[in-house]
């Protein structure tokens, strides 16, 4: 159970042959340097357990563009009114003052892989023994037509917490009677899964509690979702008449978006919103693509046991911009891949012991007030992908106790999730 | 001014350590005279409430320590004081500092565990109303007379169920720290390394019977949750004593 597979442990002689061929005034003046991309559910928590559980001998610097990470987990319950914005944002500063990890804030734009270097923004350039990229996603904003970064700040997309989110919001608390919001869903894969379908919740919740008779309209590209039966119960039951889905075998096809004039334009009709909130198609962040590690999809092929980029054995690639398999793009699966990503650095770099990869996943959602649901899942490297071994997700008709229990659960997640990737 | 309202004042300096060991002996006197609280409380209604402590700590004859220790007499004994139980830091420091359990300590404790005593390991929010509280105390306290195990420390072999048979033979095994610390990797993405509780139990700290039994009790459906279900339904033996002895072997921060 605990011996290394033999390609652990060739790769470990390797980085082992490789230190003692270094001139020895470099091994005398160098601990072996790791530089992790991106400061998020990932990355935070890769940088923090090579820090902590290397005690010292690896040198970690973190690069975010921000010096406070707010988290997308969450950020449908601060669009809700149930938590405030400072809630959901984290500073960095324990993992530098308790962790002795270097936090870098700034762009990466490229990465030199010969030379194990990452150049930034500003022309500096950070080397690295090894690399962990994590840089969540980026969107795809000619996927839908009319829509661009521009026009994202008269129809928010949010779908990276930070500013988009508090617009959104502001958005949202304007709504007046009669008026109607329309969310353009994105299709798969994109991050958070059941997160389009929490976020209409949220928005009903708000709608609702303050009186204001107002409808919500999902114009999707995908035929099913997360969650679905669990969520169309919940509007069923709380928003009665709010909510309206509609897949592609009703609308046709979305046609194309005007911010300007606030409609959706689909086969079927065209529909007007006083907010219009587009959640684009997705690909893993710039500097994967930057630094070559995607594939067709936009996204990164990885080693199932590892979350080893397969294209270059030096860098790790873990988080939404990963291909994993059976895994949601979550903030839960990228801390799950950042603590296996992270043992494999350490085997790597001071063949420490590398056990086999297990990852897990759980995705609360907030339907309502004390209205809590969940989706998980155990899953496993076979044959060269990551599988689910064991799968659960909420039943329909629970009753209100384990709603709220599992509602409460969920809160319990975030302040533990949070402390393990901030420390 | 009621007692109570002494009590919320003083708990304030309760943080100063001269303050807080004068603080600690004022009160252990000034509630030896004190009924008028106590006498407040429906013992039936605490017992109902006690339902809430029940899963961690066993009160009345023959009570063991779990993974919090036995409640009998719980009302004027001295904290940390139960001989075989591994407290908290935090707990530790309040007895030597002349805690008490008075029932206006017991009273602000159970209110907000977690700001009476900083950093103390009992997994439970608090009871915010105040008759909730008086009427729990009121029942503790008619439990007073009621005998604890001769050897409380000792935990008794639960002999019903597959769990209990499934754990003696984890029991058994050695666990192997370093890969508990890994698979354990993933527990603490909600059980706080730390120990802090904030809606989710603390697991650090916990000896390993109960650990053990608890993660069985998960696996034969004792225990309800499905995420839990979930995440030991892939634990052969050797994971789950790894486990139990990477999580017995830390201490709440």
């Amino acid at each position: 159970m605990t011996k290394l597979t033999r390609r652990q442990f060739a790769l470990v002689m390797g980085a082992g042959t490789a230190t003692l061929a270094m001139p020895t005034y470099l091994r005398a003046q160098d601990k072996p340097r790791v530089v992790v991309i991106g400061g998020g559910a990932g990355g935070a928590t890769a940088a923090r357990y090579i820090a902590k559980d290397s005690e010292g001998a690896i040198d970690v610097t973190l690069i975010d563009s921000a010096d406070n990470f707010t988290t997308c987990f969450f950020s449908n319950l601060y669009l809700g009114g149930y938590r405030d914005f400072a809630s959901i944002t984290h500073s960095y500063e324990t993992l530098e003052s308790n962790y002795g990890i270097k936090k870098v804030t700034g762009w990466a734009v490229g990465v030199d892989r010969d030379a194990r270097m990452v150049s930034m923004a500003d022309g500096s350039k950070i080397p690295y023994d090894r690399l962990v990229v994590s840089p969540g996603i980026d969107l795809v904003w000619d996927s839908v037509p009319g829509y661009s970064e521009e026009a994202a700040e008269i129809a928010p997309h949010a779908w990276k917490a930070g500013p988009q989110t508090q617009l959104l919001k502001a958005k949202l608390d304007a709504i007046e009677n009669g008026q109607q919001i329309v969310m353009v869903a994105p299709p798969n894969p994109y991050r958070c899964p059941p997160g389009p379908y929490e976020r209409v919740s949220m928005m009903a919740h708000v709608l609702k509690s303050k009186g204001v008779d107002a409808k919500i309209i999902i114009i999707d590209p995908k035929d099913k979702f997360s969650k679905q039966g669990l969520f169309q119960e919940g509007w069923q039951k709380h928003y009665t008449g709010m909510v309206e889905w509609y897949g592609p075998d009703v609308h046709g096809g979305i046609k194309g978006i005007d911010v300007n004039a606030g409609t959706v334009e689909t086969d079927l009709d065209t529909f007007k919103g006083a907010l219009l909130n587009v959640i684009p198609a997705q690909r893993a962040g710039r500097i994967a693509q930057e630094a070559g590690l995607t594939n067709d999809s936009g996204f990164c092929p990885i080693d199932a046991g590892s979350m080893r980029s397969t294209a270059d054995e030096n860098i790790f690639v873990i988080g939404d911009a990963s291909i994993a398999g059976a895994m949601p793009k979550s903030g839960f699966s990228a801390n799950s891949q950042a603590k296996v990503a992270a043992m494999n650095v350490r085997g790597d770099l001071l063949k420490s012991k590398v056990f086999p990869a297990k990852y897990s996943n759980t995705c609360w959602s907030l339907i309502e007030t004390d209205d809590g649901v969940k989706v998980g899942a155990q899953y496993a490297p076979a044959e060269g992908k990551i599988a689910a071994t064991t799968t659960f997700i909420s039943q329909t008709g629970e009753d209100a106790a384990l709603r709220k229990a599992t509602y409460e659960e969920s809160v319990g997640w975030y302040a533990g999730i949070t402390a393990d990737m901030f420390g | 001014m009621r007692e109570w309202d002494t009590c919320k004042a003083i708990r304030g300096i309760w943080h100063v350590p001269a303050a807080r060991a004068l603080v600690a002996a004022i009160l252990a006197v000034m509630s030896s005279g004190s009924s008028s609280f106590a006498g407040s409380g429906d013992p039936a209604a605490g017992e109902k409430l006690y339902g809430n402590c029940k899963t961690c700590h066993e009160i009345g004859e023959g009570a063991h320590n779990k993974v919090g220790p036995h409640l009998d007499g719980i009302i004027g004994r001295k904290a940390a004081s139960i001989e075989g139980f591994r407290y908290s830091g935090a707990m530790e420091k309040a007895a030597t500092e002349g805690l008490v359990w008075s029932v206006e300590n017991l009273d602000a404790y159970l209110q907000k565990p977690r700001e009476f005593i900083p950093g103390n390991r009992m997994s439970f929010r608090g009871m915010s109303k105040e008759k909730d509280r008086a009427d729990l105390i009121a029942w503790l306290q008619s439990m007073a007379r009621a005998a604890p195990a001769a050897d409380p420390a000792r935990i008794e072999p639960d002999t019903h169920g597959p769990a209990r048979e499934f754990t003696d033979i984890v029991l058994a095994m050695e666990g192997d720290r370093d890969y508990g610390e890994y698979l354990g990797s993933e527990c603490v993405t909600c059980h706080q390394i730390t120990g802090q509780v904030e809606g989710i139990p603390s697991i650090v700290g916990v000896p390993r019977d109960y650990f053990i039994r608890s993660l069985f009790e998960y696996k034969t459906n004792v225990r309800r949750n499905e995420v839990m279900k979930l995440r030991v339904a892939n634990l052969g033996n050797e994971e789950i004593a790894a486990l139990a002895e990477y999580f017995s072997s830390l201490e709440p921060q």
